[in-house]
């Protein structure tokens, strides 16, 4: 029984990767939860628009790059990020003002807002392929490691080694100060109160004088502010490819659904239910178990429920159960 | 009116490029064929419209005959019979009964997976080696998961049904487990380099089309009763999340069908192209056409694929459009149109419902077991979403929702862009581009990169269709 070397296994290859995933999963639900809250349908557009976003991040940073400009240890990804922000905001004020804001006027129903996200969908994933190719890109530099294996061996004396890749790191502190900002916005200025009460009750909300277009713009602003956010960290986490965006719209909606659509507090509770369900799952707990067990009982298999092949049917089955027994989500979410 | 001078002006432009040397004559019928539509549609001639759009597709595919080869252009007609097929399934699911499914790959994927496990001839000794370990499994499996669900409908709500759920389902699991795996690892080594599969029912492969039907029919029930009570949105992501769950186990489960190894050299309902070459009266008769034995052979086989997919497509169309005008198909409308007053008529909209989302499922599945039979071999890494669920959507939207011509229509007129519209944006990269410096980066990108032009086509279609008609090229009536 070797307790603290299974602590550092577990965080190492579960709690660590879970926490960085959880929160770019969190960003991405909030901007599904925050349009569905306001303009009340469901953005199958949105993973490529943190495509899109992080597409812009990616030339940037070459761009930087190129010109000899760094951030020292930190990836020159942050220093191209508002940058990225900018031009997604301005792709999805165009869109709006060219597609969405039609069927409002129209007040068209939700499910046609969805197919004509379709459309949305198609013309980006279109336009990124077409400007940076489909294939993988790396623009992560920088330090790799906050602490490595080998250093974390040498500081502790511990068998198991831990490692924490800058990318992770800067993925929660990014989102934390994106979240604290959103919440903030949301709780403390006019325009923030004057979207909650939108999303709360439309009608009310028009007649207390509050302007529908002005509150739809500030929407589409943040909304493309955190999908640029959770696709550049994902892209410095993992690799940026157009089609893994296109695929991480499933476990997006199905943390937005889980915590509760609608419910800006419930998208992070679900990004995090979702990513650790999957790691967990999907992880061989071999390594764990080895301390943790007396040598006699010690497995011989991998101790692996699924394989990581299947972790889209994970987040499957956690929607399904959530839906089944609590219908609006773990958090109060809204339904039209 | 906006949408007739568009499709005039859009169409001659289409013609002559798909027609190329005999681009002028194709552009005067073209033109002929949309001032017919738009004298038809403004003197509301429901057959006159009809007729030129159905011509506008069939000029296109016979320019394309003329100009480039007519193997492509057979080509196009095969795969846009099977589109054909797939629209009317999400027709009758989105049109007829207002439901969401954007699944529509995982059905087509299963269509495929049907025709290896009917038609594939079985592999030796693998169902001593494990194959009825893992059908027990597989069985323990399913028993657990209704051991759950009836513990949860008899047991009293409380902690000791909650215990009792856990501990069923994690018993269950290992069960499952410690049976399955021993039974995949014998099934997967048995000569893995070209087989490691249970292999098929070695029965005929047209019986495979039927059975590509059942097999998504049965997956769509057992999806349909957990999923079909949630509201249209939460039923998209359902659907969305159960495509890749079938085609994530199409790829990993080595012995169902070899994964991402894929089968190849599935049986054919048609001649053999080598066989045509070397049989003599084939050989005559072709050259009696003048055309070269080569040539001939492989459209030949491509001809005789369109006259099976074209009674298929013909059969399931009648079926579709009696099954529209039929009390049930006003049952289905009315309950699409407004559930709670369709309810409180008496109609039981849930079980209707999982009624059209099986028999739809059923004719997309049917569809993939057409195309895995034209493509010779399965190959689940190429099932892709844009591909299989949203252009399908895409052809039924543009074609007319809720009417089966019309989705019929969509399905050859999207496909023909689909797959003409790469050739398109290369042309049209090369004319934007003609004026750069010949080594220019931002010409070889822009050319490059025209491969990707039909996604943004098939959106800016999608948009403009759904800006300026929405209701489609033929209407519901």
């Amino acid at each position: 029984m070797d307790f603290l070397n299974a602590l550092v296994a577990l965080s190492n290859f579960v709690i660590i990767p879970a926490i960085a995933y959880g929160s770019q999963l969190a960003l991405g639900a909030l901007g599904v939860t925050l349009i569905y809250g306001i303009l009340r349908f469901s953005n199958f557009a949105h993973g490529d628009t943190m495509a899109f976003g992080a597409m812009i991040g990616v030339l940037v940073t070459w761009f930087l790059q190129s010109m000899g400009v760094s951030f020292g240890p930190l990836p020159t990804a942050l220093l191209a990020l508002p940058f990225a922000i900018l031009g997604t905001m301005a792709l999805v004020l165009i869109t709006d003002r060219v597609v969405y804001r039609f069927y409002r006027e129209q007040k068209a129903k939700p499910v046609i807002l969805v197919i004509v996200s379709m459309g949305v969908m198609f013309i980006m994933n279109g336009l990124v392929r077409f400007i940076i190719g489909p294939n993988d890109q790396k623009f992560a530099d920088g330090e790799r490691f906050i602490i490595s294996v080998r250093e974390f061996k040498a500081l502790t004396g511990l068998k198991e080694g831990l490692a924490i890749k800058t990318t992770q790191g800067i993925t929660v502190v990014v989102a934390i100060i994106a979240v604290a900002l959103l919440f903030w916005f949301l709780n403390r200025t006019r325009t923030g109160k004057s979207m909650r009460a939108y999303s709360d009750n439309e009608d009310l909300a028009l007649l207390s004088g509050i302007n529908p277009e002005r509150v739809v713009m500030y929407t589409w602003l943040i909304v493309a502010a955190l999908a640029t956010t959770a696709g550049v960290l994902y892209g410095l986490d993992k690799s940026f490819k157009p089609f893994v965006y296109f695929q991480l719209l499933l476990p997006i909606f199905a943390s937005a659904i889980v915590g509760g659509l609608g419910s800006p507090l419930g998208a992070i509770a679900g990004g995090f239910v979702i990513a650790f369900s999957e790691v967990t799952i999907t992880y061989a707990w071999k390594k764990v178990l080895k301390y943790m067990l007396p040598e006699s009982l010690e497995p011989s298999s991998l101790v692996q429920l699924l394989s990581t092949d299947y972790k889209f049917a994970v987040s499957f089955v956690i929607l399904i159960v959530v839906l089944l027994f609590k219908p609006t989500g773990l958090f109060k979410g809204k339904s039209v | 009116m906006i949408w007739g001078i568009l499709a005039s002006l859009a169409v001659p432009i289409l013609g002559v490029f798909a027609a190329g040397s005999v681009g002028f004559v194709t552009a005067i019928v073209e033109v002929a064929l949309a001032w017919t539509y738009w004298h038809g549609a403004r003197t509301k001639n429901e057959a006159l419209t009809n007729f030129a759009l159905f011509g506008i597709v069939a000029v296109l595919i016979l320019a394309t005959g003329f100009s480039q080869s007519w193997n492509v252009a057979v080509l196009i007609l095969n795969m846009g019979l099977i589109s054909a097929i797939m629209a009317l399934g999400v027709n009758l699911q989105w049109g007829f009964a207002g439901l969401f499914n954007v699944g529509v790959m995982g059905f087509v994927a299963l269509g495929g997976l049907a025709v290896v496990l009917t038609s594939a001839a079985p592999v030796e000794g693998a169902w001593s080696a494990g194959g009825w370990r893992i059908v027990i499994a597989l069985l323990a499996g399913a028993g657990t998961i209704v051991a759950t669900v009836m513990v949860r409908q008899r047991m009293a709500a409380g902690r000791a049904r909650n215990i009792a759920t856990i501990a069923i389902l994690v018993v269950g699991f290992f069960l499952y487990r410690g049976i399955f795996d021993p039974g995949v690892a014998a099934v997967e080594a048995i000569n893995p380099a070209l087989q490691g599969n249970l292999g098929g029912l070695n029965l005929p492969v047209l019986l495979a089309w039927p059975m590509g039907g059942l097999l998504a029919a049965g997956v769509a029930w057992l999806i349909g009763k957990t999923a079909l009570g949630l509201r249209s949105d939460y039923l998209a992501i359902a659907t969305l999340g159960i495509a890749e769950i079938i085609i994530a186990v199409m790829k990993n489960e080595d012995w169902l069908a070899r994964g991402v190894k894929n089968v190849v050299g599935l049986d054919r309902p048609v001649p053999y192209e080598i066989d045509l070459q070397n049989s003599s009266t084939f050989i005559n008769r072709a050259e009696g056409l003048g055309m070269d034995v080569a040539t001939a052979s492989s459209l030949f086989v491509k001809l005789n694929y369109s006259i099976l997919f074209a009674v298929v497509l013909a059969i399931i169309f009648v079926m579709a459009q009696l099954a529209l005008k039929s009390p049930w198909g006003r049952m289905m409308r009315a309950i699409r149109d407004n559930e709670v007053a369709a309810e409180a008529m008496g109609k039981d909209v849930t079980n209707r419902h999982l009624q059209i989302f099986v028999i739809g499922s059923a004719v997309c599945g049917i569809a993939g077991a057409m195309m895995t039979t034209l493509d010779g071999q399965l190959t689940p890494g190429t099932y892709n979403p844009l591909r299989y669920t949203f252009l399908i959507w895409v052809m039924v939207i543009v074609g007319g929702s809720g009417n089966n011509l019309g989705a019929v229509l969509g399905g050859f007129l999207i496909w023909f862009l689909w797959v003409q519209v790469e050739p398109m944006g290369l042309w049209l990269m090369e004319v934007i581009t003609s004026g750069m410096a010949e080594d220019s980066g931002l010409k070889k990108h822009l050319i490059d990169s025209a491969a990707h032009m039909r996604l943004l086509t098939m959106g800016v279609i999608l948009l403009l269709v759904l800006r300026f008609s929405p209701r489609g090229l033929i209407p519901e009536k």
